[in-house]
């Protein structure tokens, strides 16, 4: 049983003035807190974490309430299973990769200075940020608070000595402030196998132990207690320093690390989901997670990129029947907004369904810094870029892709040469001058209308169609010869005319145009 | 006073409310005066507003069109309001639309062009002046085949059927019903545009009221300008205003036949005739107004 928490509320400094203090951000069951950060409906329940190959599968870390009912680590699976109301999970590595970086956006969003330890321990310098975060016990509270946010229960401890602090982080739960210049009162209740805790040879930390045992010490305290001199005749110089790490006062300085911001989650699925509802509940999750870390960073996102890994699908192959489907959505303006993400995403699958069922999600969010949200105070109202973005999505959805947008035009000659682009309507891009005349619109018909036109003194003088289009040409003007693109295999070449027709309703104008490459007489459009 | 009227035998108890008891020797008219008195202080009474007192709407923000001749006719189109544009083929609706939506482009106004028959001509709208990066633009149609065809879904062995089927004006007015819907509920937008110009007419008189009522409701006290685009009027008393085009006969058809070669000679303007056939903006009942103005044909690509 691990000692309490411990608080003091004040701020430490040394004599001269000078005082670094850290921090120690530490999570206690690592495998099983990266599960239930994937699935925090087993935060209340008995958790225990699977490692191995079926049927060797032993029990690699537990919960605190498995823990309660007599389960423990290296337990095997058949062991556990006779136990109800213990859940098992597998050990996932991609979650724990998460749970991580998730771990060190929080670390990061406090200092700059973190010393990347273990998958499960963070150190920090803490120094300087009273001023931006309070007092010593309100940064490590704040920590807790985020860390907390992000899925994650930690215990986090503050001290002058990273020593301290990593040992008061491992032995004691919640949040501690050891206060400096007690540091091997504030640790001597602890158990010597907390000494341990971030040795990598355990074979050695074993020997230690068993050492330790013989002899009767069982506390930092006792182990404090023994004299330096016939430590080192027994224990060497590993023994002294051991001694110092149990007063808290190793020679350990912090490494800091700067690892790459990626802001990606991902879960394997207990059962393959053939449905898109249940998918948007695990991505709801996800987005839910990395939109915290982002906001702890002061990013937004950009991008967000979607692989599903699905059963028996019919795109490329990865291994065995499993086959992946990705989607990626570019958001035109930074954004943070999980529920519109989400939106974004289903209407995006509804659109683009997988085809086969989902076995394995991987969402990946491109981070780039948020939009500046101010405008100018006289500036005509915009629509809302999240909201924007829905209803653009939505649109689509409706009229199809690549159907709503803004038209830009191509540099060519050749007619109906345009594109549609992404409507953002953010910025005073493209600004046109106002023209000196009122120009007559062309209404285009899409496809065009195809007619057959009688020819009069090199002229067209009548015109049917299948459609209700037609009539005698009262008037024509033209041909206008226009050639483009001969060295393509699209080349074209066209006579245009724009002719009168007396109709039914009066008269209409249109431009007439003749194919020449094709043969074929095509009404374009209607002036109007 | 409480101006309300009422023709009451004051003589007559069975008028009298209760605890008023008849008092023969008061003149006719002080009871009448207390009589309406005790009815104006009754409670249900009180919460109702006299005619006399209503607020007067203010009078919309007006939105330029980008035409004198128009805007001095209707004074613009109204913000908050829906405004009709109807006109046969070649009657210049589409050229004031373009127009319209040019002049609000270069205010920086956001629009939307729900375009039900996929018929703007973006060379027509830069030379027009549009500022493209502030118009969306919905082209409607050819969704079922495009989406089925692209999902992997066995289509129709006859593809014309399809084709048919997705053009079917019946699947543009609903594109265009669900996208303004959209737009309107996101708002933001200064100019929202319905172009239904291309829909035959036994199709636009199937919206239902309602969904124009819903439509006028939505920009209703905001800063959009809604316009439909049609050849004739079709949201009846939803709509501000309702404008109608007609093409007078172009001038190179008024004059006799030239005698130039048919490639020397060019479609120089449209003479088109605006004139406002309905108006809410104005208390009294419109008059036929009518403005003539030209449009010039710019050959682009």
């Amino acid at each position: 049983m691990k000692p309490s928490s411990a608080f003091f509320g004040f701020t430490p400094t040394t004599n001269d003035g000078f005082f670094m203090p850290f921090g120690c951000i530490f999570v206690p069951d690592f495998p099983v807190e990266a599960v239930l950060r994937a699935e925090p409906k087993l935060r209340s329940q008995a958790v225990a974490v699977l490692e191995g190959k079926p049927p060797l599968e032993n029990i690699l870390a537990v919960s605190e309430e498995a823990r309660r009912t007599g389960v423990r680590p290296g337990m095997t699976k058949l062991q556990v299973e006779s136990r109800d109301g213990v859940v098992l999970r597998d050990r996932s590595e991609l979650q724990e990769s998460a749970a991580h970086r998730a771990l060190l956006d929080c670390a990061q969003s406090f200092s700059p200075w973190v010393e990347d330890t273990a998958p499960d321990t963070l150190l920090l310098d803490l120094s300087g940020l009273d001023k931006l975060f309070g007092t010593l016990p309100h940064i490590a509270r704040a920590i807790s608070r985020r860390a907390s946010d992000m899925g994650l229960e930690t215990n986090v401890a503050v001290a002058s000595t990273l020593q301290a602090a990593l040992l008061a982080a491992h032995g004691f739960s919640g949040v501690t402030v050891v206060p400096e210049g007690k540091e091997s009162e504030f640790l001597g209740s602890l158990p010597v196998d907390v000494l341990f805790a971030d040795e990598a040879d355990h074979e050695e930390s074993e020997e230690f132990l068993e050492t330790f045992r013989r002899w009767g010490i069982r506390k930092f305290r006792d182990l404090t207690a023994l004299p330096e001199v016939a430590m080192s005749e027994r224990l060497g110089q590993r023994g002294l320093e051991l001694q110092q790490k149990a007063r808290g006062m190793g020679l350990r300085t912090l490494v800091p690390s700067d690892p790459p911001l990626v802001f990606e989650e991902a879960m394997e699925l207990e059962s393959p989901l053939v449905l898109l509802e249940p998918l948007a509940f695990v991505l709801g999750r996800m987005l839910d997670q990395l939109c915290a870390r982002l906001q702890a960073l002061t990013l937004a996102a950009q991008e967000l990129y979607l692989q599903l890994i699905l059963e028996n699908g019919r795109q490329w192959s990865l291994e065995d029947n499993l086959t992946c489907f990705q989607r990626t959505i570019h958001l035109p303006v930074p954004l943070l907004d999980a529920k519109i993400f989400l939106k974004l995403l289903q209407l995006d699958l509804k659109a683009h369904p997988p085809g086969a069922p989902v076995a394995k999600v991987h969402l990946r969010i491109e981070p780039a810094r948020p939009r500046p949200a101010q405008d100018g105070l006289f500036l005509p109202s915009s629509p809302e870029p999240e909201k924007l973005e829905l209803t653009l999505a939505k649109i689509s959805g409706i009229v199809g892709e690549g159907r709503a947008g803004s038209p830009e035009l191509l540099d060519t000659h050749r007619r109906e040469a345009f594109r549609i682009q992404h409507f953002t309507p953010a910025g005073k891009n493209g600004s046109c001058s106002a023209p000196n005349h009122l120009v007559t619109a062309l209404r285009m018909f899409r496809p065009p209308v195809a007619v057959t036109v009688n020819y009069e003194s090199g002229k067209p003088s009548h015109l049917s169609s299948k459609k209700q289009i037609g009539g005698e040409v009262l008037w024509a003007a033209g041909p206008w010869r226009s050639s483009g693109d001969w060295w393509e295999q699209d080349a074209w070449m066209r006579d245009e005319w724009d002719i009168a027709v007396q109709e039914e309703g009066g008269i209409a104008l249109y431009r007439l145009v003749h194919d020449l490459v094709r043969g074929r007489w095509l009404l374009e459009g209607s002036y109007d | 006073m409480f101006p309300v009227s009422l023709n009451v035998n004051a003589n007559d108890p069975l008028f009298l409310p209760v605890g008023f008891q008849a008092c023969p020797e008061r003149s006719r008219l002080d009871k009448k005066a207390a009589l309406l008195k005790h009815i104006a202080r009754s409670e249900r009474l009180v919460t109702v507003r006299p005619a006399s007192r209503l607020e007067v709407r203010p009078r919309p923000e007006m939105l330029s069109t980008g035409i004198a001749e128009v805007d001095a006719i209707t004074g613009g189109i109204p913000h908050g309001c829906l405004t009709e544009i109807c006109g046969t083929v070649s009657s210049g609706k589409t050229s004031v639309l373009v127009a319209t939506i040019a002049a609000a482009t270069r205010r920086e106004e956001t629009c939307v062009l729900i375009d039900a028959s996929d018929s703007f001509d973006p060379a027509s709208g830069q030379a027009a002046g549009v500022n493209f990066s502030k118009l969306l633009w919905v082209r409607c149609s050819q969704r079922e085949l495009s989406h089925k065809a692209r999902a992997g879904t066995p289509v129709s062995p006859n593809p014309s059927f399809m084709e048919a089927r997705a053009s079917s004006p019946a699947l543009k007015l609903e594109q265009v019903l669900k996208t303004t819907d959209l737009i309107l509920q996101s708002g933001g937008f200064g100019l929202v545009a319905l172009d239904l110009a291309g829909i035959p007419g036994q199709f636009v008189r199937r919206i239902p009221l309602v969904s124009w009522f819903r439509f006028q409701r939505a920009v209703e006290h905001k800063k959009t300008a809604l316009i439909v685009v049609s050849e004739f009027p079709c949201a009846q008393t939803c709509a501000a205003l309702v404008m109608k085009l007609s093409i007078h006969k172009p001038s190179t058809l008024s004059s006799p036949p030239s005698e130039n070669p048919a490639h020397a000679q060019v479609l120089e303007d449209m003479r088109v005739e605006a004139e406002v056939v309905q108006s809410r903006l104005k208390r009294k009942p419109v008059q036929s107004v009518t403005a003539v103005f030209r449009t010039q044909a710019v050959r682009v690509g």
